[in-house]
């Protein structure tokens, strides 16, 4: 069953993420246990959790956060849609796959899944808790979604 | 020209090829290849025989270490540089172990990386 200290390494993973990438730290805000309401935003980096632990975690945010992180990484103005897509995914990997060096190589983490458009929601284990954590970096709002077993 | 070091680049993550590209271009390197997942990095790598691979290790259909070692028994001093967000220190150890000359953790700096590059290339 997750736990406090499962969800705080998930969100110093994405704090390191924002920090170590764009010089920016971002904030994480109160995490809420996920209910009915739809968590998702225009694009959505997916990873399945095997292992050691199971369940998924996922990464929503808009396209004005990736194209600014994009800038950053790359040095253009002119960022490409498939630049915004593909990053989604590799931020939702880098977390996960940092979170690692708290639980070890048993955690093993799939390729990234990424949904662009606004989906009616993103499918999470029935019978698993997901706890939502809202982030905010600059002026962008996202949100960090685990579910683990 | 032909003293460039050639480098094969090997991610499935766009971006990330795109970086580690930019970000390396202040050396005197030859980027003769990019693959986005692992069998295809064996493909590129049979045909333009690099001397320096960065190598991701989560990717579709081959893991970067299985991929790793398929290199190294194609070419026994290819220099390889593990990129990847597996960052825990028995990934490393392993990648390591099995040949990889470099292990850079992702997320990376562009400083990070050409650090990590320069030390691999000055390596005997």
């Amino acid at each position: 069953m997750m736990n406090e200290t499962d969800l705080h390494f998930f969100i110093d993973s994405t704090m390191n993420y924002f920090e170590e990438v764009t010089n920016e730290k971002a904030s994480a805000g109160i995490p809420y246990i996920k209910d009915e309401e739809p968590v998702v935003l225009g694009y959505t980096g997916i990873i399945g959790i095997s292992g050691k632990r199971k369940g998924s975690i996922y990464i929503t945010t808009n396209e004005a956060m990736l194209k600014e992180i994009a800038h950053i990484i790359l040095g253009l103005d002119d960022i490409q849609g498939d630049d915004i897509k593909d990053l989604v995914g590799e931020i939702a990997n880098t977390i996960s796959g940092n979170v690692r060096q708290a639980y070890g190589s048993d955690f093993m983490i799939s390729v990234p899944v990424v949904v662009e458009g606004k989906a009616k929601d993103i499918k999470m284990p029935d019978n698993i808790q997901s706890f939502v954590v809202p982030l905010t970096w600059k002026d962008h709002k996202s949100f960090l979604v685990v579910c683990l077993e | 020209m032909s003293d460039k070091i050639k480098v094969l680049i090997v991610d499935d993550s766009l971006i990330i090829r795109e970086a580690i590209h930019k970000h390396l271009k202040g050396f005197n390197i030859e980027v003769v290849g990019t693959a986005e997942d692992g069998k295809v990095a064996l493909e590129v790598f049979k045909k333009t025989d690099p001397d320096v691979v960065t190598l991701d290790i989560t990717m579709p259909e081959m893991d970067g270490l299985t991929v790793l070692e398929e290199m190294l028994k194609l070419k026994g001093n290819v220099k390889v540089m593990v990129v990847t967000a597996l960052s825990d220190k028995a990934t490393g150890l392993k990648a390591i172990k099995i040949g990889a000359k470099s292990f850079l953790p992702k997320p990376f700096t562009p400083e990070k990386l050409r650090d990590s590059f320069q030390r691999l290339i000055a390596q005997n």
